[in-house]
């Protein structure tokens, strides 16, 4: 645990010591800010609009603002995953400091977990860039907390997944541009098949629809909490992370 | 301390390393020699646990590397041909991180990172970035790196590459004063550097072993045969330097003549002779027969460079491997 921790520390000073952490956070929270920015506004005008006019249902702000503006961001974050995965093993290989880490006493698995709890966390400062917009609306209407949590949690599981796969991309190559393209193709694809086949009802599009990460988070946003979801995202992490290591034991048989 | 049994390392369609056997003992310093491409590297690889052997075993203190990688690991120290740095990390905070990584408990690691770095005076660049050093320091803190921990081996690749001759001395100074407590093996393709650092030579080339012996030893047992200098007055253009060398070659048990300068009035040749001849005299004796005027005549020992040289050339023609492999001590 203490060498898991000890490359975690090392992962996130490499990440907040160039600027690529602030980048990606000052990104992300400029679209956020946009988008419920333009969500709010709408959300009023069309309440001023029924209380002159009367008519409609009632408003909510966590069906109308916060379901679909989070649902946007775990969109969002499937641009952000490449770029904060593609350096985790790519930039070790060419510079030649994964010699340091296989050389030292600790195992693959360590450095594997340490590195992926890295990502997450920098991933978790992204996502509380998000917090502050939400928070606001917490101050000036009554929107329910648990939801709210709850997609927070999806947004994080699904994170946790991208940037387990992202981590397995990264080992395979000594160039990180060619690690953040796949990652993002991959990610693109993922987000592609939940379109493509949520419609369709044969085994093999229900199968597929079942594998893409994205469609997972569907009930999260929705604020409900089901636990073979959470199951699912949990057991992807482990095998993606499993694969990595096996991934970097080839490697070394191979080299 | 190191024994490596029959150790094999193929990649996809080259065999890395052959067949290769030698032992370490303790507090031995070990010089790693062999021309670019040879197999030193994938070797120490394979000891710092960081590649597969493809065939054949390799154990450190008793610990096989397969085995018992992590044991393996945490009495080696290790220096890559590239130092394996963060740029982006103060030297202090990279040491920081080493000696944790290395398994040091935490109230002993500010001590060992200031230890190391008097020792491998770096201690005047501890709070600057790594990526602003220059080679040398990048280097030293390398080197620093690896034995951060107190390891019983130390495997240097190629320490004193791409510094300038003042931290060259240095270097080797740092790893001299690091032998005793430390068995240590360093690669290169510089043979001085083995004369000055080194107890033993190991001489690898192609993947092969082709020599194992102590510097002083290796020397002797190549200078079974003799090489002369020998310089000549000549003013007008007599004697006549092709005729020289015909006229050496004459004498028995010289294996070779070699025009070495012609200037100034002076002929300078170097002889070789055959394994075990004496030629000095007879040479000098044709050379005042011939009615030429002697001005030097001084045997020269064969250096570690010619020795190589031989030694490879050897290998590579598949002549006279067996003989030296025999040798293996």
């Amino acid at each position: 645990m203490r060498a898991v921790l000890l490359i975690c520390r090392k992962e996130l000073n490499a990440y907040f010591a160039s600027p690529i952490a602030y980048l990606l956070m000052a990104f992300f929270a400029l679209i956020f800010g946009f988008v419920i920015f333009n969500a709010t506004t709408d959300f009023l005008r069309f309440s001023f609009q029924m209380q002159f006019q009367g008519g409609g249902g009632p408003m909510s702000i966590n069906d109308q603002i916060i379901t679909p503006l989070l649902g946007f961001s775990s969109t969002i974050t499937l641009f952000l995953i490449p770029m904060i995965t593609m350096r985790l093993f790519a930039e070790e290989k060419r510079s030649g400091t994964i010699e340091l880490l296989l050389t030292s006493p600790i195992t693959d698995l360590q450095i594997i977990l340490g590195k992926w709890l890295g990502a997450m966390l920098l991933f978790a400062c992204i996502l509380v860039m998000s917090m502050i917009n939400v928070a606001l609306l917490f101050a000036w209407g009554k929107p329910d907390i648990k939801p709210v949590l709850v997609a927070y949690l999806g947004l994080l599981l699904q994170g946790g997944c991208l940037l387990a796969i992202g981590a397995l991309i990264s080992t395979m190559t000594k160039n990180q541009i060619i690690a953040g393209g796949v990652t993002f193709f991959v990610c693109l694809l993922l987000w592609l098949l939940s379109w493509s086949t949520a419609n369709d009802v044969g085994v093999l599009p229900q199968v597929i629809n079942y594998l893409s990460i994205v469609t997972h988070f569907d009930n999260f946003s929705k604020g409900v909490l089901e636990s073979k979801d959470v199951i699912f995202y949990l057991s992807m992490i482990f095998f993606a992370l499993f694969v990595t290591s096996r991934a970097m034991e080839s490697l070394r048989w191979r080299a | 301390m190191i024994k490596v049994e029959g150790l094999t390392k193929r990649y996809a369609r080259t065999v890395a390393v052959d067949n290769i056997s030698f032992e370490v003992e303790k507090g031995q310093i070990v010089g790693f020699l062999g021309p670019n491409g040879a197999g030193k590297t994938t070797t120490m690889r394979v000891l710092t646990c960081f590649l597969p052997p493809s065939a054949g075993s390799a154990s450190v203190a008793g610990f096989d590397v397969l085995e018992h990688p992590m044991e393996v690991k945490k009495r080696i120290g290790y220096l890559p041909e590239t130092p394996p740095v963060y740029p982006e990390m103060e030297v202090v905070e990279y040491l920081k991180f080493v000696a944790r990584l290395k398994g040091i408990a935490s109230q002993a690691v500010n001590g060992r990172v200031d230890e190391v770095m008097n020792r491998c005076a770096i201690a005047d660049v501890r709070s600057k970035l790594i990526g602003k050093l220059s080679k040398g320091y990048r280097q030293r803190v390398g080197l620093a790196q690896a034995i951060i921990h107190n390891p019983d081996v130390l495997i240097l690749d190629e320490p004193t590459s791409g510094l300038d001759p003042k931290q060259i001395i240095e270097t080797r100074e740092l790893i001299r004063s690091l032998a005793g407590d430390h068995t240590i093996i360093l690669s290169t393709h510089i043979l001085s550097e083995v004369e000055h650092s080194c107890e033993r030579v190991i001489i690898i080339s192609q993947g092969k072993l082709v020599a194992i012996d102590s510097v002083a030893n290796l020397t002797n047992r190549l200078r079974g045969s003799e090489a002369v200098a020998l310089e000549l007055e000549a003013s007008g253009g007599r004697p006549n330097p092709t005729e020289v060398q015909q006229r050496l070659e004459t004498v028995s048990g010289v294996s070779r003549v070699m025009m070495k300068d012609s200037r100034d009035g002076k002929l300078l040749f170097e002889v070789e002779s055959l394994q075990g001849r004496q030629i000095r005299a007879d040479l000098a004796r044709t050379v005042v027969n011939s009615g030429w005027n002697l001005n030097e005549l001084k045997s020269i020992g064969l250096s570690l460079e010619d020795i190589f040289l031989q030694l490879t050339a050897a290998e590579q023609k598949d002549a006279g491997l067996k003989e030296t492999q025999g040798v293996t001590a």
